[in-house]
């Protein structure tokens, strides 16, 4: 009963209304099967108020989303099965032990009360928390509850994963245990939607990532894309010559006409390129002229510049 | 998976515990009943000190209650004791009603709920697992009192079974009403304003009943609102059946009360609980 074949989510004009406050205002979204999407944005940009309206925990005001190709209003019931959530905030109960907490979750998914222990066993192997399996969660680390968390969503390995601010105040250890975690499910299939804060994040895991600010996408694409999207790249050259500086400058001046940038490095050239392109042009050139390098690379604004560009975009 | 049964536990793999295609049928809605009653259960097991309101507490009110008002509104500690007992019961059972209340709170300000809303089960297996379990705790509190006020003299007239119906009634009542306080946590911001609140009913609720004295020692105007007080039908109908003269209206009036109470905030519950965000 697959009703469409490509996208795990399909979303056009979504908003969310709080008050006067549109915590979502009409965005749109495509996300194809098994992919992972990141949504990018600060803190009440309004990704966890998407998240939740797609994980059919909140009533949408305006729009339509689709999961599966079921309607997140009128069919809930179809996508719960196949969906999973863990929310920004730890949703195990603190008084059970991590066993108990798993158990639970294998019981209400129906597994038998073996199959329920055993897949709760393994689960806790798997995350690294089998030596802290009867211990009570509370006595948990912020790191080990959040991996119990998403033990306990993917108890039954869901379609579609939503997975809200999975590393927030996380140690770089667990930040990675939990980036693990995520990529072994990907693997498995699994659609997984991501917030985050962390652009690094972002450009680590997702495929295709939505910037999203004051309840609006402002930027959509690919890590690359974005980057490309705002701002050029830097060449950066050292020569094996500082000799040949001068020589190199007049030539990439009249090759691709481009201004050379200065650098504090007698051997290092620097020149801003629009297109990467343009940077094969110049090691061509080079090459031909008998300019010797020791280093050249190319490099992309980070996701931070890109992100500030386009927040500021905004503000403008 | 096949594969999940031949691998030793400690050589799973993080790749093979996600990859699981074992698509269990859902459970029905007694086994999630079952299985949150389970988690209450193991809750207490966890905290003992939360025994502490059905233990502790119901032997503290009964010995305070017949000793100090015994002498001056019976004349006679015992006497009074016979009278008192299941007004007390009820008094007891129904403040700790709020406490399913309490815990249903503290799990939707954790977020606990959020996980259970995309699980394939029954929607009030939750609430009415936890409340199962509270009514096996009522009994122990009801069984704790009874047991103490025998040695300190009460006789129920009726026996065993007099007092065993008693029960029954009481928990039927208390499992009813627990579903006013479940409307409550959903509405309230704070365990503390869902206290404070429950208390302001029960207080005024179980004072102004036949549980502590005989309602036509009362000014009229208190006596007509004691007479038609939900609480004074259970309290004379436990009473009643205890010392062998139940009134079948009492009884009457109480299950009446009790399913009125069941289908009004019941549903209202599950409204608010689906509308949670």
């Amino acid at each position: 009963m697959e009703k469409s074949r490509e996208y795990a989510i399909e979303v056009r004009g979504l908003t969310k209304q709080f008050g006067d406050f549109k915590a979502v205002n009409k965005i749109d979204l495509n996300i194809e099967k098994g992919m992972v999407y990141g949504f990018l944005g600060p803190n009440g940009a309004g990704k966890t108020t998407t998240v939740r309206m797609l994980a059919t925990l909140l009533e949408i005001d305006g729009g339509t989303a689709t999961i599966f190709g079921y309607d997140v209003q009128t069919e809930p019931k179809k996508i719960r099965p196949r969906i999973a959530l863990t929310g920004q905030y730890s949703s195990v109960d603190e008084d059970l032990t991590g066993k108990e907490n798993l158990v639970m979750i294998c019981r209400l998914m129906g597994f038998s009360r073996k199959d329920s222990k055993k897949r709760a066993l393994d689960l806790l192997e798997a995350f690294g928390l089998f030596d802290a399996a009867n211990k009570q969660t509370k006595e948990y680390s912020g790191g080990m509850r959040r991996r119990l968390d998403i033990a306990a969503s993917i108890v039954v390995t869901p379609d579609l994963l939503f997975l809200d601010e999975p590393t927030t105040g996380l140690d770089p250890r667990s930040r990675n245990q939990v980036w693990d975690v995520i990529r072994a499910l990907t693997k498995a299939g699994t659609t997984v939607l991501l917030t985050t804060q962390y652009l690094e994040e972002a450009d680590q895991l997702a495929d295709r990532i939505a910037v999203i600010d004051k309840g609006e996408i402002i930027a959509e694409g690919t890590a690359t894309e974005l980057k490309a999207s705002v701002g050029s790249g830097m060449l950066h050259l050292t020569l094996k010559n500082e000799a040949d500086r001068t020589q190199a400058e007049s030539l990439i001046e009249s090759s691709v006409g481009l201004v050379l940038s200065e650098s504090s490095r007698a051997a290092e050239v620097l020149v801003k390129v629009e297109d990467p392109a343009i940077a094969t042009t110049i090691l061509n050139h080079l090459a031909e002229a008998g300019i010797e390098l020791v280093t050249f690379s190319l490099s992309q604004p980070s996701l931070d510049e890109v992100f500030l560009a386009l927040t500021e975009e905004e503000e403008a | 998976m096949s594969q999940l049964e031949s691998v030793p536990a400690n050589k799973v793999k993080l790749q093979d515990a996600i990859v699981s295609d074992k698509r269990p049928t859902p459970p029905t809605a007694i086994q999630s009943v079952g299985t949150f009653a389970m988690r209450s259960l193991l809750k207490t097991k966890h905290t003992p000190m939360a025994l502490m309101d059905i233990t502790a507490m119901p032997i503290l009110f009964l010995l305070l209650f017949t000793y100090l008002f015994g002498g001056a509104i019976a004349g006679s500690v015992i006497d009074y004791l016979q009278f008192i007992l299941p007004g007390i019961l009820v008094q007891t059972v129904v403040q700790i009603t709020v406490y399913t209340a309490l815990d249903l709170n503290k799990d939707l300000q954790k977020g606990f709920f959020d996980r259970q809303r995309t699980l394939p089960i029954w929607a009030p297996s939750s609430l009415v697992g936890a409340m199962l379990f509270d009514t096996i705790r009522y009994s122990i509190a009801s069984a704790i009192m009874i047991v103490f006020a025998m040695i300190l003299g009460f006789r129920p007239q009726a026996g065993f079974a007099g007092v065993i119906l008693a029960v029954l009634v009481l928990l039927v009542f208390s499992f009813s009403l627990s579903w006013i306080w479940t409307v409550l946590a959903m509405k309230m911001e704070s365990e503390n304003a869902l206290m404070a609140t429950a208390m302001m009913i029960t207080f005024p609720l179980t004072f102004l009943s036949s549980a502590f004295v005989d309602p036509e020692t009362m000014p009229s105007v208190l006596e007509s609102f004691v007479q038609i007080n939900p609480i004074s039908f259970l309290v004379n109908a436990v009473r009643g059946l205890m010392h062998g003269y139940p009134v079948a209206g009492d009884i009457f009036w109480v299950l009446v009360s009790s399913f009125v109470l069941l289908i009004i905030f019941g549903p209202l519950t599950m409204m608010l609980y689906r509308k949670k965000n």
